[in-house]
């Protein structure tokens, strides 16, 4: 199963430690994820599904390409982090 | 008299009480390191709202219900889902906040950039887009003003109607409902635009009111610091008459007296590029006779070298009429007990300040 980390600077606004989540696409993945922690989607998201501006997703070292969609696949044993960009500092 | 003031600044939320002496010393903070666009405190519940923008994780919602000693994050407005790209909007800065009726319990609207209006029923727990403001066909024309897209920063609830709802946009003119916001119609006669193409100099959608404030007493008249001049309105904003405070036509805000529908601040700027104190000296300008006259309030103000800029939230008075509070882009809060006549220094140090509003 994947596992999903976030940036230590989400832990100001809430908690969202590092965890495992089944899915095949970073989409599947991150929805498994907002199941058991709602609010923390509105954080990561907008409300039309997209990535926000300044967060990044790396899957497997690389940053993801479909920012609004999410459909980048995901290996069943990858790492998945979830950064603020530095474009946002 | 208020004796609390929310200071809602780029680097957190700031409540000022004042002590026995009057002088204004901060008595709690909140949100240390997070921008805060809007706060507001709802004299119905004594609740405390404060809209942050966080720059990487989005708008976000707080509510205190013990004055401001511990918050809890509610709902933010969301814009509907679109299959269309074009039509993908989403929240950006949550730009006004205000109770939606002394008669309408635990109602609230919020005005939002990019441009929609949004109502809750129950504290902010969840929120609805205002379906007739958006579908207007003439909302096509906002354009930014400022920021990239347009927003809604003045909604001013009639006080003896809540039916009766008057709200600014920049920039996209002044629009009133008359029945809760079921129909909107766009209300600038009087208002003209230096910064369009002569033809559309006085297009009603186009304007861009800087502010839009109403007098609590006198619920027919409005004042507006509009983006290249002044105006006031006596017929509920059904047309409007253009003023000119003096040093300078533009600026962002404005504030009126809670009693005396004549009385009202201004805080002029250097137009428009430019955006500083006019000769680099702060200046408040009052009217005490409806815009007719003008004084220059410059007493406990810089008197050279300064370049604050006033934003429109950036300026309040209290209940009174007596006291106000201003707050500038240079982190500089002012207080004065005398309507103006004399300011003083409350901080110079504090972070950029996007909003004041007395508690």
């Amino acid at each position: 199963m994947p596992s999903v980390s976030f940036t230590s600077n989400l832990n100001r606004h809430l908690d969202c430690p590092p965890r495992a989540a089944a899915g095949a696409t970073v989409s599947e993945v991150l929805q498994a994820v907002f199941h058991d922690n709602p609010r923390l989607r509105g954080y990561i998201l907008d409300e039309q599904g997209r990535l926000r501006q300044h967060v990044v997703v790396f899957v497997g070292g690389q940053a993801i390409s479909d920012r609004e969609g999410l459909t980048d696949s995901v290996e069943e044993e990858q790492d998945i982090f979830v950064m603020q960009a530095l474009s946002g500092g | 008299m208020s004796d609390r003031l929310m200071v809602a600044t780029r680097k957190g939320l700031f409540l000022y009480e004042r002590g026995a002496g009057g002088a204004w010393n901060v008595g709690n903070e909140s949100f240390i390191g997070d921008p805060v666009t809007m706060v507001l405190s709802d004299p119905r519940d004594g609740a405390l709202y404060a809209a942050l923008d966080l720059g990487h994780f989005g708008p976000k919602l707080h509510r205190s219900d013990d004055g401001a000693r511990t918050w809890t994050e509610v709902s933010v407005p969301e814009y509907p889902a679109a299959k269309d790209d074009d039509d993908k909007k989403a929240l950006k800065v949550i730009w006004s906040l205000e109770p939606a009726g002394a008669d309408r319990d635990n109602a609230l609207w919020a005005g939002t950039i990019p441009g929609g209006l949004f109502r809750s029923e129950d504290r902010g727990e969840s929120w609805v887009l205002n379906d007739a403001l958006w579908s207007d066909p003439l909302r096509e024309k906002w354009f930014g003003g400022g920021f990239d897209d347009p927003g809604i920063h003045s909604v001013c609830v009639d006080p003896r109607d809540s039916r009766r709802v008057v709200v600014g946009v920049s920039c996209g003119g002044v629009w009133i409902t008359e029945d809760g916001g079921a129909s909107w119609r766009v209300s600038t006669r009087g208002m003209y635009a230096e910064y369009m193409p002569p033809e559309l100099r006085e297009d009603s959608a186009i304007q861009d009111p800087h502010r839009v404030v109403q007098s609590p007493q006198a619920t027919n008249v409005f004042w507006v610091q509009h983006h290249n001049g002044a105006f006031r309105s006596t017929d509920r904003g059904e047309s409007w008459q253009e003023i000119k405070p003096p040093p300078s036509a533009f600026g962002f805000a404005v504030a009126t007296h809670p009693m005396d529908a004549n009385t009202a601040w201004f805080v002029p700027l250097v137009k428009d590029e430019c955006r500083i104190p006019v000769d680099g000296k702060m200046v408040v300008a009052r009217t005490r006779d409806g815009g007719e006259s003008f004084e220059q309030l410059r007493s406990g103000l810089p008197a050279g070298n300064a370049y604050d800029v006033v934003f429109r939230h950036g300026l309040d008075v209290d209940d009174t009429g007596d006291t106000l509070a201003m707050g500038s882009t240079t982190g500089t809060l002012w207080a004065s007990n005398d309507q103006g006549d004399r300011f003083e220094v409350v901080s110079n140090y504090l972070p950029p300040i996007y909003c004041v509003r007395f508690v």
